[in-house]
């Protein structure tokens, strides 16, 4: 299967191990992802003020690109699959805002006029829909190595899960990413934190406050006895994980615990290369390396 | 509040209903709708930081009083959408905050500034960390 | 009035009304009307970016970038100069610098605001994909950003009309610099060259010239072999 990919900026850069190991697990799935040539970046978080414009732009354009391609016959449907779930969020509400409003759709129009017109046939997907929709039994057949024994806390973290009308999952109730943990032969350790905010974008201005959240978030996981957490974006990633030497400077007692991508498990489990652990800070070698995992 | 000697009484003036109706414009929520349940507060994980409940926040634009651009709240909300989910009366206050945050800013006035960061922070953020920030934080 | 007489067109310079001859540059008209550039011109070919100019035609709501040197007038034209678009000159030393994205956000972080509204493209006088190679640096994609870029003269009218007060033409730069140092790596051919030179393997053609006398130095100079 063909698939339109959209990256999104930081998975090239600071979250490359999540762009790699997203490839090379879809590739075990028998998806065949393929970017747009020329993309750009999808201008996160969506403009909520009903009046904007501009803020559109950004991802139409992109859902243009992927018309194109579905013009040149470079992929199979009208999906365009996206892993960062802030990327996920921003196209999904800008798609189905200007799909709802002509007139807002019109002066996208008209200030992109050198672009074909968005003519609305692109849905957005997120990676974990397109997985639970290849149905579980598909998905543990490609598994190869079961990560037997290893305690793993999933975290959806915001955007995946809302505003409830966006979500890939109930909100209060999500499953998906435990029922991926499971399929991968390791052990689901729950998190009541598992959806509450990271912090996000105050890691810029505010970090004690992105810091403290991001804490909380941690040592539920630790106190329910997790070895590992799993994320679905880049800015959970970079607020849960990279930013734990911050945790550590207001909350002394705080041990490090490894946070990765929910896809470098994946490539893990099912033999592939392009797992990109040399990239996660904290280390989460250590630990696979006790479970006999690497 | 300044609108009236002891603060008990309230008149609903023009200026009041303008404010009000352009906070409407903006979130495009209804904001009769809330009964002040103080669900969104509940579910809130930043409360701790703000000045004024999110529920308190909606008070003000119901009563159309412009003193809530000055509080520190429609600043600390993160935009997670927890009180989306949670109002029983289907209200996304994440769009209230933003119209107030939208008020603010399109007066020329960026609430953040990229010149404020150093170049260590500059080296460290991921770019979705910057963009998200400018696009909550600017006009 | 000559014989090849012109057709005359009206355009405004500045908010004055002038008729000048319909097949002249916006520079050349805007000296026929009788301005004399102080600041906005230099090579006169093309290539400096020294006379960026905006314009809009009567009838039409477009406002336009354009280059004062290369741009005939059309009837109806308004025009202002913009001899200057503010820009801090940043510095950094080259040899410390990595070839990646948060290099460009160290310097440039307003490119994070970048809304990918294409207005830089539509302003450029060179027909540079604006828009596409600031969103390349922002990737850090150093070498598409670099060739993206390439035509880039720095007139500023990208930077003078963007919304997010991103200056293009400095990413660009930074983009071709790194580039070339990181990536495309040192010039091989012109290091050999050197190390030829310095090793006296031209020294004796060179002692020749000069001993030659100004006739043979012409000959040579006209009969010599051309490479296109």
């Amino acid at each position: 299967m063909k698939l339109a990919y959209y990256p999104g900026c930081t998975m090239k850069t600071d979250a490359k191990n999540f762009d790699e190991s997203t490839y090379s697990s879809a590739e075990a799935l028998g998806i065949e992802l393929i970017e747009p040539t020329r993309w750009n970046c999808c201008g996160t978080v969506h403009a909520l003020a009903k009046d904007n414009v501009m803020n559109y732009l950004a991802p139409i354009r992109n859902l243009i690109r992927v018309e194109q391609m579905n013009e040149e016959e470079l992929v199979d449907d009208k999906r365009v699959v996206t892993q960062c779930a802030m990327c996920y969020n921003t196209l999904k509400r800008a798609n189905l805002a200007a799909k709802a409003d002509p007139d807002k759709m019109g002066k996208i129009r008209d200030i992109m006029e050198k672009e074909p017109n968005y003519q609305g046939s692109v849905s957005v997907v997120h990676m974990l829909e397109l997985i639970k929709g290849l149905g579980w039994d598909e998905f543990k057949s490609k598994v190869v190595k079961p990560l037997d024994g290893l305690k793993v806390s999933p975290y959806y973290g915001c955007l995946l899960l809302r505003p409830r009308e966006y979500g890939i999952d109930d909100p209060d109730h999500p499953t998906v990413m435990e029922d991926l943990i499971e399929a991968l032969g390791a052990e689901v350790v729950d998190n009541p934190y598992k959806a509450k905010c990271c912090g996000a974008y105050h890691a810029v201005h505010m970090k004690e406050v992105a810091a403290d959240l991001s804490h909380r978030i941690l040592r539920q996981a630790q106190e329910a006895g997790a070895e590992l957490i799993v994320t679905a974006c880049p800015l959970c990633q970079f607020n849960l994980g990279d930013r734990q030497d911050e945790i550590k400077k207001h909350q002394r007692e705080f041990e490090g615990i490894p946070v990765v991508y929910y896809t470098q498990l994946m490539a893990l489990a099912f033999g592939k290369e392009g797992t990109g652990f040399e990239q996660n800070v904290p280390d989460p070698v250590r630990v696979l390396e006790e479970k006999g995992l690497l | 509040m300044s609108t009236g000697a002891s603060g008990l009484y309230f008149t609903f003036k023009p200026e009041n209903a303008a404010f009000k109706a352009k906070v409407e414009e903006l979130s495009g929520e209804n904001i009769d709708l809330c009964f002040q349940c103080g669900a969104c507060s509940s579910s809130c994980p930043l409360t701790g930081e703000m000045d004024l409940l999110p529920s308190t926040v909606i008070r003000y634009a119901q009563l159309g009083l412009a003193e809530v651009l000055e509080s520190k709240t429609p600043w600390i909300c993160i935009t997670c959408f927890n009180c989306e989910i949670r109002c029983p009366r289907g209200i996304d206050i994440a769009n209230v905050m933003e119209a107030i945050r939208e008020m603010v800013l399109r007066t020329k006035y960026d609430k953040f500034t990229l010149d404020e960061l150093t170049p260590e922070e500059l080296r460290e953020l991921p770019q979705i960390a910057i963009i998200s920030n400018q696009r909550k934080l600017t006009a | 009035m000559g014989k090849n007489e012109s057709e005359m067109v009206t355009i405004h310079v500045m908010g004055k009304k002038h008729e000048v001859p319909a097949d002249l540059t916006i520079m050349k008209a805007m000296e026929y009307a009788g301005h004399q550039f102080r600041r906005g011109a230099g090579c006169r070919g093309g290539y400096c970016g020294a006379c960026a100019a905006m314009y809009r035609v009567k009838g039409s709501y477009k406002l336009q970038g354009a280059l004062a040197c290369q741009k005939i007038v059309e009837d109806g034209m308004y025009i202002a100069q913009i001899p200057f678009s503010p820009a801090e000159k940043i510095t950094y030393d080259l040899s410390e610098l990595r070839p990646d994205a948060n290099t460009f956000l160290e310097y440039y972080p307003e490119i994070s605001r970048c809304l990918s509204c294409n207005t830089c493209t539509k302003a450029c006088p060179q027909d540079i994909q604006v828009m596409d190679y600031v969103q390349a640096s922002l990737r850090g994609d150093v070498e598409e950003a670099a060739k993206l870029s390439f035509d880039c003269i720095s007139c500023g009218l990208c930077a003078v009309r963007c919304p997010a007060e991103i200056v293009p033409y400095n990413v660009g730069q930074l983009a071709r610099r790194l580039n070339s140092r990181y990536v495309m790596g040192p010039t091989e051919h012109v290091l050999k060259r050197v190390e030829e030179v310095e090793a006296g393997e031209f020294d004796a053609d060179i002692d020749e010239l000069k001993a030659s006398d100004k006739k043979t130095l012409q000959d040579r100079y006209e009969n010599r072999e051309v490479k296109l």
